[in-house]
């Protein structure tokens, strides 16, 4: 990737996460960690890696992304929101009543939203669901599904996977928003679901391991995975939670929490320097 | 009455499936390892290309089913009762609910008359768990005849549908040249001035031959046959309980939630009268040949016979 377009890239991410953050203190909840940590996966997707336009959200030949980890909704949603789907100004009604940002993914209320999510563990079954339907159709779209580190502790995740590996989706990619964080402390703390990369190699997956904030490693990874033939890809990526906000890094007490106006707008100057820096 | 053809819903369900392998191309079908029990071997035979076995991983089934419904596939769901509605309720709720994507769950092994196998695999719930989801329609056809008619309505409906069938073959009292069948509309079975039964699912030919046996002894009672129990038709339950005064629901379900508690919920609201719930009461079954069980735990005509006169003796 040339500097430019990755200079680019990271100026976006960081619009996106002032987005994310002023959408959940707009709300005054939400969950600005996770969104932190994914939201250099998703720009690099909705801008760069996904053959999608905003202007035409369902068109049956684009690709999709099911974000299964759906309470990182404020990035998801500040992500479309900057790709063009709908107003950045939206974001402001982020868990409002008469607005259609909704807690957690809805997918007939929100354009660009491909599914439905917040229950834990269910994403993978659909993305496999979509992927199936373009195998049947003879379609070359692709289609992504992030998940959280601690959601893949759900079982329905590796039933997902099974069946992925199994049937031979490889038009399939599922991202492991690996950021090491879940509510009630680190991952290994809670239940360890390490090792994650010989898991799903172990289900019949192409693994790649990579930097989640390095745009050239999310883009490799993602070149490499359109490249796999007979099998469907699981991309760990290694993440903070947190990330871009100096409060929030590492945090295990920013899962789910608002920033107060003070807090608000610490992190704002945290992600303006980073653009000041970029720029 | 003379002896009737029967079936089972679940073998009717696999015929209509072989039907819609033929016409309609967008029909997928998805099975948790149970294809031979569910029936949804005949479409695979017919179609592999568009039978999918999810292994025993009900939950994923769902969810996949769910994704492939995004892309303009119309999925046919199969499992057990028990899997479907009880173990996939998170899933059915929360993937093919709320977002009302275009899922047909078609559940077998229903109720008590799964017999041999027990308690563990008996569900006596699913209609309770499936009827509390918004826009889920609920179904639970009486014979082969309303079974496939379900089938095909479920089809031409945009939108997530539960159908409960059975394992047990049961008489097929329904002539399919002349039945005619409309979701969300209960039939009127027979007229009558003394006492209404309601009925759904397996326990609607007993209800006939309840009617029958209490004419007999000079009782007049209507029979309405709830085949979709959501959206429930409050209006014919409410004209019958209005002219004969009395209610009777029969059931092979438990009588908390099911089709006893959504007509209770009918009469409270549109014409309270006295009424009798059969189906199973709040108890676990166990193992044993279907038609024992279901005389067990008094899932009969005659039976519908003695809470007909209870009903009756309400009124007073």
């Amino acid at each position: 990737m040339n500097q430019a377009d990755k200079k680019q890239l990271i100026a976006m991410a960081t619009e996106i996460r002032k987005g994310a953050v002023e959408a959940v203190h707009s709300a005054k909840s939400g969950h600005p960690g996770g969104s932190l940590s994914a939201s250099d996966i998703l720009t690099y997707l909705y801008f760069k890696g996904m053959n999608i336009d905003p202007q035409d959200p369902k068109n049956p030949d684009r690709d999709r992304l099911v974000l299964s980890k759906g309470h990182v909704c404020p990035g998801y949603y500040s992500t479309l929101a900057h790709r063009g789907y709908f107003s950045t100004e939206e974001l402001k009604g982020f868990r409002q009543i008469g607005y259609m940002l909704q807690g957690h993914p809805d997918m007939k209320k929100i354009p660009g939203v491909d599914f439905s999510a917040g229950s834990l563990g269910q994403g993978v079954s659909a993305a496999c669901g979509m992927a199936l339907a373009g195998k049947l159709d003879n379609k070359d779209y692709n289609v992504f599904a992030i998940c959280g580190d601690g959601e893949i502790q759900e079982g329905q995740i590796w039933e997902a996977a099974m069946f992925a590996g199994a049937k031979k989706l490889d038009n399939l990619c599922v991202f492991v928003d690996n950021n090491n964080l879940q509510i009630d402390g680190t991952v290994e703390e809670v239940n360890s679901p390490y090792p994650i990369d010989a898991k799903f190699a172990a289900f019949n997956f192409h693994v790649i391991t990579i930097d989640g904030h390095d745009f050239d490693q999310i883009e490799a990874a993602v070149e490499e995975f359109k490249t796999v033939s007979g099998k469907p890809t699981a991309i760990i990526a290694k993440t903070v939670k947190g990330k871009g906000v100096s409060f929030m890094e590492n945090n295990v007490g920013w899962h789910g929490k608002a920033p107060n106006d003070e807090q608000y707008e610490i992190a704002m100057n945290d992600l303006n320097a980073i653009l000041a820096e970029v720029k | 009455m003379a002896e009737m053809m029967k079936k089972a819903t679940r073998q009717s369900y696999g015929e209509a499936l072989v039907e819609l392998a033929k016409t309609n191309p967008k029909v997928v079908v998805l099975d948790a390892d149970l294809a031979h029990a569910t029936q949804t071997i005949m479409f695979k035979e017919v179609c592999p290309e568009r039978f999918f076995n999810a292994g025993i991983a009900e939950n994923n089934m769902i969810g996949v089913a769910a994704g492939l419904s995004t892309c303009g596939y119309i999925p046919f769901a199969s499992t057990f009762a028990m899997f479907a509605a009880g173990r996939s309720y998170d899933q059915v709720r929360n993937m093919l609910g709320y977002p009302h994507n275009n899922v047909k769950i078609c559940a077998t092994h229903a109720g008590i008359s799964v017999g041999e196998d027990g308690a563990t695999h008996q569900c006596n719930e699913d209609i309770a768990l499936m009827r509390v989801i918004p826009g889920l329609v609920v179904m639970n056809p009486a014979d082969d005849t309303e079974a496939k008619a379900c089938i095909k309505a479920a089809v031409d409906y945009q939108g997530p549908v539960y159908i409960r069938l059975g394992r047990m073959a049961c008489p097929i009292f329904n002539d399919p040249e002349t039945y005619k069948f409309e979701m969300g509309k209960g039939v009127q079975l027979k007229e009558g001035t003394d006492v209404t039964i309601v009925a759904t699912g397996l326990m609607v030919y007993e209800a006939i031959v309840a009617a029958e046996k209490l004419a007999e002894e000079g009782i007049s009672a209507a029979v309405v046959n709830i085949h979709t129990i959501k959206s429930l038709d409050s209006e014919i339950i409410v004209k019958n309980a209005a002219k004969t005064g009395c209610v009777v629901t029969a059931e092979e379900h438990s009588i908390i939630g099911g089709l006893g508690s959504a007509v209770a919920e009918a009469l409270a609201e549109g014409c309270p009268v006295p009424m009798v719930r059969l189906g199973v009461n709040d108890e676990f079954g166990h193992s044993g040949p279907a038609g024992a069980l279901l005389k067990e735990f008094g899932l009969t005509a005659d039976n519908i016979v003695a809470k007909a006169k209870e009903a009756i003796a309400k009124k007073k």
